[in-house]
C-alpha cells in the first residue's frame, strides 16, 4: 500500500485537521467529525445535513457551503458516520425551520441516519425529514436487494435542495422537491482498478490487466458484471445502455455528470464525456449543463460514473444558483 | 445443578471473550466481507469491542441492564456502518430484557437473546435465508429454546446454540444475498459465508466458553 497518510487509523481525523486548515467557510467540529458551514444556522433557512463514510471526497464535505450543506458528518472509510454524529449535526443546523437529512441508500447509512432522527424526535423538538437517494441502476430494485444505492444523483440533489433551501423554501417543500429531483435521475458506474482502504492495506478486490468491472458502486464492492477491457466508445454504451432504458429522459432537457472514481486522468474523463455527449445526441436528449471531473468518488479506484437528471426550467434555475464550496463553486 | 445462572461476571467475561475473539478473527472477518462487501467487517467491529472493553474498565455496572445498555451505546457510537446499528440494537434489546438483575437462569438468557434478535429484524428487515448474521442467530437460539424445554442446563444450553450458530453460518455459503451490501452482487454473492453470521457465531463461541470454563 503506498498512500501519502501518517497511520491508518488517522486518516479521517488528520483530513478534517487539513480541510480547517484549507478551507475558511467551514467550521471543524473534530470531537464529533462534523464540517458545518461557518455561518450555521442560518436564520430562517431549513438545515441540510448529509454524510456517510469518507473515502468519496469531495463527497459530502465538499459540499458544505453556501447555497449546498449546512453541515457533513464525517464517518470512517467507507462506513457509515454513527447516530451521536448525526444528531449532533441536526441540532448545529436547526434555526428552528426543521433539518433534512439527505442520505444515500445504503444499509448501515439509512440505519445510523434512522437512529438518529428517531433520538431527535424523543429528546429535541427538532422536526427532521429524510430524503433517500437511490439512483443507481446497476442494482436492480426488488424485495431481493438493499435496493438501489445511492451515487452520483447525491451531488446533484444536495447543489439544488441546497439552492432551494437558501430561497427559504420550507420544509415539506424541500422533500417533496428531493423526492422528485431523486425519481428523476439514474446513474451507472464501472471500474478499471480496486481501491485499498487504508485499514485494510490491500486492495478490496483483483481486477486483471485486461478486465474491467461494471456497475460498481462507491465502496470498492465489485459490480455486477465482470467483462473484458473496451475501448471508451464501447463503455460509454455500457453505462449509458442501462441509464437510457431505466427511464425515457425525453423531452425535457438534462444535467449530466461525467465523475471520475477518484484514480482517472481528467483526460480519461473527457474523453469519456465526448463519447457520452455523442449517445445523448442520437438518443435527441438535449444536455442543457454538465459536471466532468471527480465529485462521489472511491478512493484511489480507477473508473467512472455516469449521471443523468431531467432537469426542468426550475431546475436548471436551481441548478445555475449560486454555490460556494470546495467542491462546487460558481455565481459569486 | 451445575451452571444454573450466568453472574454478571460472567456476562462481563462473555464480553471480553467476545473482544478476544473478534480480535483473533479480524483479518478473516474483513477477508469474508471483502469478498461480498465492503472490507471492513473485523475491522470495525474489533474497534467496537475494543471501545465497549475500555468503556468497562472504566465503568463497572453491577446490573444486567446497565451493561449491556453500555455496550449498546459503545458500539452504536463506535462501529458504524449496517454492524453499529445492528447490534447495537441487539444489545439494547438485551438490555432491556435481561432487567436490573445480576443473574441470569437459561430461560431468562433465552428471553434477553431472543428480545435481541426481534430488535435485529426490526432494525435490518431481514429474515432467515437472507445471508445476514440473523442466518446465524435464529437457529442458535432455536437450538437454545429446545434444549431448555426438554430440561436442559444452561451449559447443555449455550453449546447448542454454539453449535447452531456454527452451522448456520455455514450454511449461508451456498445463499444469495437478499439484505445488505452483498445483495449488490446478486448470484455473485453466493460461495461466501456471511460475515455478520460468522461474527454472531463468535458471539456464541464466547458465551459457551464462558459458560463452560
Amino acid at each position: 500500500m503506498k498512500k501519502l497518510i501518517n497511520n491508518p487509523d488517522d486518516v479521517v481525523a488528520e483530513e478534517l485537521l487539513g480541510i480547517e486548515a484549507a478551507r475558511p467557510e467551514v467550521r471543524v467540529d473534530h470531537a464529533n467529525r462534523i464540517l458545518y458551514r461557518r455561518d450555521a444556522p442560518v436564520a430562517g433557512k431549513v438545515g441540510l445535513v448529509s454524510g456517510g463514510g469518507s473515502g468519496h471526497e469531495p463527497l459530502h464535505g465538499g459540499f458544505v457551503g453556501q447555497g449546498m450543506l449546512d453541515a457533513a458528518c464525517a464517518g470512517h472509510i467507507f462506513t457509515s458516520p454513527t447516530p451521536d454524529q448525526v444528531l449532533e449535526a441536526t441540532k448545529g443546523v436547526d434555526s428552528g425551520t426543521g433539518v433534512l437529512h439527505i442520505v444515500k441508500n445504503y444499509t448501515g447509512d439509512v440505519m445510523n441516519f434512522e437512529m438518529a432522527a428517531e433520538i431527535a424526535a424523543a429528546d429535541t423538538g427538532i422536526t427532521v425529514e429524510t430524503v433517500v437517494v437511490n439512483d443507481d441502476v446497476a442494482v436492480e430494485d426488488s424485495l431481493f436487494t438493499a435496493g438501489r444505492r445511492g451515487v452520483g444523483v447525491t451531488v446533484m440533489l444536495e447543489k439544488l435542495i441546497g439552492a432551494a433551501a437558501e430561497q427559504r423554501r420550507p420544509l415539506a417543500e424541500l422533500v417533496s422537491l428531493a423526492r422528485s429531483v431523486n425519481d428523476a435521475g439514474r446513474s451507472m458506474g464501472m471500474a478499471l482498478s480496486s481501491c485499498t482502504v487504508p485499514a485494510a492495506g490491500k486492495p478490496t478486490f483483483e481486477l486483471g490487466e485486461d478486465e474491467m468491472e461494471l456497475g460498481i458502486g462507491i465502496h470498492g464492492e465489485p459490480g455486477r458484471r465482470r467483462i473484458p477491457l473496451a475501448t471508451a466508445r464501447e463503455i460509454a454504451e455500457h453505462l449509458m445502455e442501462p441509464i437510457l432504458a431505466d427511464r425515457d429522459f425525453t423531452p425535457a432537457p438534462v444535467i449530466v455528470m461525467l465523475n471520475g472514481m477518484g484514480g482517472t486522468p481528467l483526460i480519461e474523463l473527457y474523453v469519456m464525456y465526448g463519447e457520452v455527449a455523442k449517445i445523448m445526441e442520437r438518443a435527441g436528449i438535449t444536455v442543457a449543463r454538465n459536471l466532468v471531473g471527480n465529485y462521489i468518488t472511491s478512493l484511489e479506484m480507477a473508473g467512472c460514473s455516469v449521471t443523468v437528471l431531467q432537469a426542468d426550467e426550475e431546475l436548471i434555475s436551481l441548478w445555475d444558483a449560486p454555490v460556494n464550496t470546495a467542491g462546487l463553486r460558481w455565481g459569486i | 445443578m451445575p451452571n444454573a445462572l450466568i453472574t454478571i461476571d460472567q456476562l462481563t467475561g462473555w464480553l471480553r471473550r467476545y473482544h478476544g475473539l473478534v480480535i483473533k478473527n479480524q483479518a478473516e472477518l474483513t477477508q469474508l466481507d471483502s469478498a461480498i462487501g465492503d472490507a471492513d467487517h473485523g475491522i470495525i467491529m474489533a474497534r467496537g469491542m475494543t471501545a465497549v472493553i475500555n468503556k468497562l474498565e472504566q465503568d463497572r455496572p453491577a446490573h444486567a441492564n446497565e451493561l449491556f445498555k453500555t455496550v449498546a451505546m459503545t458500539l452504536v457510537t463506535s462501529v458504524g456502518g449496517a454492524s453499529g446499528p445492528l447490534y447495537g440494537t441487539f444489545f439494547l434489546r438485551f438490555a432491556s430484557a435481561a432487567g436490573p438483575t445480576t443473574e441470569l437462569d437459561a430461560e431468562a438468557l433465552d428471553m434477553a437473546l431472543h428480545a435481541g434478535l426481534t430488535g435485529i429484524v426490526e432494525r435490518g428487515k431481514a429474515g432467515v435465508g437472507d445471508k445476514t448474521m440473523v442466518d446465524a442467530l435464529s437457529p442458535a437460539l432455536d437450538a437454545m429454546e429446545a434444549v431448555i424445554k426438554t430440561g436442559g442446563d444452561l451449559g447443555a444450553a449455550v453449546r447448542a446454540a454454539r453449535d447452531a450458530a456454527a452451522a448456520g453460518r455455514d450454511a449461508t455459503v451456498p445463499l444469495v444475498a437478499r439484505k445488505g451490501r452483498a445483495s449488490y452482487l446478486g448470484e455473485r454473492s453466493a460461495g461466501h459465508i456471511d460475515p455478520g453470521a460468522s461474527s454472531i457465531t463468535l458471539l456464541f463461541d464466547a458465551l459457551a466458553a464462558e459458560i463452560t470454563s
